[in-house]
C-alpha cells in the first residue's frame, strides 16, 4: 500500500515539475469550449442547448491529450521495466498511475467545468449534474485511457490511441450529457449518474487487468 | 566467501527466441549463495535476453528457471522482491533529484533508510538535491547502480554495469559486489569488460544464429 502511494506521489510530482500537463489540459479545455460560441454565434438559447455536449466532448478530448504519455515516458527511459520488477503488482501500478492521471487532469477539469458552463449559459438546474457527472465520469476516462495507452505502447502513434479510446468513451459521454439534460428538463439525473458510477465500478478492476496484460506484452 | 554447494538459482535447458530467430538454446546454469555468473559473448548473442529471462520479464521458449527449488513463475511477486535488475536504460527522470530518484526506487521495494549510504558509496552526495538532468552519463550510471545498495536484494542482475564508469566508480561497484556476495547474495553480470569477479562461473554465449545457419546449409 505504501508503495502504491509512493507511485502516485511520484507521478504527480513528475506531472507538476515537467511543466504541468494539468495546466495544458485545462487551457485546452478552456480554449476548445470557448471556440463554440465563436463558431455557432453568441445566442444564449443555442449555447444553452448545446452546452452539455460541448462540455463533455471537450472534456473527453482534453483527458485524451496527456494519455499517450501515461506509460510512454516510463517505457522509453526504462522506468516501466524497473517498475514491473518491483514487488507491487502491475495491476496495482496501473491503478496508481491512472489515479495520478485523474488527479492531474480529471479533477481540474471537474473543478473548472462550472465556470465554462457559465460562459455557455447552461441552465442553472444542470450544474449539480454536471459536476457530479464529471466527478464520476472522468476517473473512468483515465482508467479506460490507460488500457489504450498500454496497448499502443509499442506503436508510437498517438492518433492510434485516440481511435482506440474514443469509441470506448461513448458510454461516459452519453450518460454524462444525459444527466445534465435530464436535470435541465426538470427530471431526475439519478439514473444517469448511477450508470456513470456503474461504469466506474466496472473500470476500476477491469481496466488495470487489461492494461497490465498489455504492458507485460510490451515489456517481453 | 561462503559458497555452499546447494544451488540457489538454477536454469535448465533454456532457449530464447526473438521473432523468428533462435537466440540461444540448451543453456543451463546453477548459481549458489555468494556465487557469480559472468555472461560473455559477442553483440547479439543473447546476454541481455538471458538476463531478461532471469528477471522474469521475458519468458523462455523452453526450459525453466527456479529459485530455491521452486519455479520463479509460481510466485512472481516474491521472486521480484528478491532481485534487482540494472539494465541499459537507467530509469532516471530528468526533473527528479538524485535523492528522490533513489528514495523512490528503494521505497517501491519497502526500504528507505539506506539512500544516503547508497549515494555516498557511489560518491553522489553532492548531487543529492540536484535534478538528474544536470548529471553526466557516468553519474547517471552511478545513480542507477546505487539502487543496488539502497534496497536489499538477494539476486543482482547487471547488464553492462561498467560502461561509462571511471576507475573509481568501477572499484566502488566491485566493492559493492564483493560485500553483496560475502553476505550470501548472488549476481549475474553481462559484460564485455574484464571484470574481476573471483570464483565467477563464466557462460560464453555462442553466436547461435550463425551456428543454426551453418546447420541449415549442411
Amino acid at each position: 500500500m505504501n508503495a502504491w502511494f509512493l507511485l502516485v506521489r511520484r507521478d504527480l510530482r513528475l506531472g507538476i515539475r515537467q511543466g504541468g500537463d494539468a495546466a495544458l489540459v485545462i487551457a485546452f479545455f478552456f480554449l476548445a469550449a470557448i471556440l463554440f460560441p465563436l463558431g455557432v454565434g453568441p445566442e444564449p438559447q443555442i449555447l444553452a442547448r448545446i452546452a452539455p455536449g460541448i462540455l463533455w466532448v471537450t472534456a473527453l478530448l482534453a483527458a485524451l491529450l496527456s494519455l499517450d504519455r501515461l506509460f510512454l515516458a516510463d517505457y522509453e527511459d526504462g522506468s516501466l521495466e524497473a517498475l514491473a520488477l518491483t514487488p507491487l503488482s502491475l495491476e496495482a501500478q496501473v491503478l496508481a498511475k491512472a489515479f495520478a492521471h485523474w488527479l492531474g487532469t480529471g479533477l481540474p477539469l471537474t473543478a473548472i467545468a462550472p465556470l465554462l458552463a457559465l460562459l455557455l449559459h447552461l441552465d442553472g438546474a444542470g450544474y449539480v449534474a454536471l459536476v457530479v457527472g464529471m466527478a464520476l465520469g472522468t476517473p473512468s476516462l483515465s482508467l479506460i485511457g490507460a488500457v489504450g495507452a498500454a496497448l499502443t505502447l509499442g506503436a508510437r502513434r498517438s492518433v492510434l490511441l485516440s481511435l482506440l479510446v474514443l469509441p470506448l468513451y461513448i458510454p461516459v459521454l452519453i450518460f454524462g450529457v444525459g444527466a445534465i439534460e435530464a436535470a435541465v428538463a426538470g427530471l431526475t439525473a439519478r439514473p444517469h449518474l448511477l450508470l456513470l458510477l456503474a461504469l466506474l465500478l466496472a473500470a476500476i478492476p477491469l481496466a488495470p487487468i487489461a492494461a497490465a496484460a498489455a504492458l507485460r506484452q510490451a515489456l517481453e | 566467501m561462503p559458497n555452499s554447494e546447494i544451488p540457489l538459482f538454477t536454469g535448465s535447458d533454456l532457449a530464447c527466441r526473438r521473432g523468428e530467430k533462435l537466440v540461444f538454446a540448451d543453456l543451463s546454469f546453477a548459481l549458489a549463495r555468494g556465487g557469480a555468473l559472468l555472461l560473455q559473448g559477442p553483440n547479439g548473442s543473447g546476454k541481455s535476453s538471458l538476463l531478461r529471462l532471469m528477471s522474469g520479464l521475458g519468458r523462455p521458449e523452453t526450459g525453466h528457471l527456479s529459485w530455491g527449488g521452486a519455479a520463479i513463475a509460481d510466485d512472481p511477486a516474491a521472486y521480484r522482491s528478491r532481485l534487482i535488475f540494472v539494465g541499459h536504460l537507467d530509469a532516471i527522470k530528468p526533473t527528479l533529484t538524485a535523492e528522490e530518484t533513489l528514495a523512490f526506487w528503494a521505497g517501491m521495494r519497502g526500504t528507505s533508510d539506506r539512500v544516503t549510504e547508497a549515494l555516498a558509496h557511489f560518491s553522489l552526495n553532492r548531487f543529492a538535491s540536484l535534478p538528474c538532468r544536470l548529471l553526466s552519463a557516468g553519474e547517471r550510471k552511478r545513480l542507477s547502480l546505487a539502487r543496488l545498495i539502497a534496497s536489499p536484494g538477494e539476486l543482482w542482475l547487471l547488464d553492462e554495469p561498467t560502461s561509462g564508469l571511471d576507475a573509481a566508480a568501477e572499484s566502488a561497484l566491485l566493492r559493492a559486489i564483493a560485500s553483496h556476495r560475502a553476505r550470501g547474495g548472488a549476481i549475474a553480470v553481462a559484460t564485455h569488460a574484464a571484470l574481476e569477479l573471483p570464483g565467477a562461473t563464466a557462460i560464453s554465449l555462442p553466436d547461435y544464429a550463425q551456428r543454426e545457419n551453418a546447420g541449415r546449409l549442411a
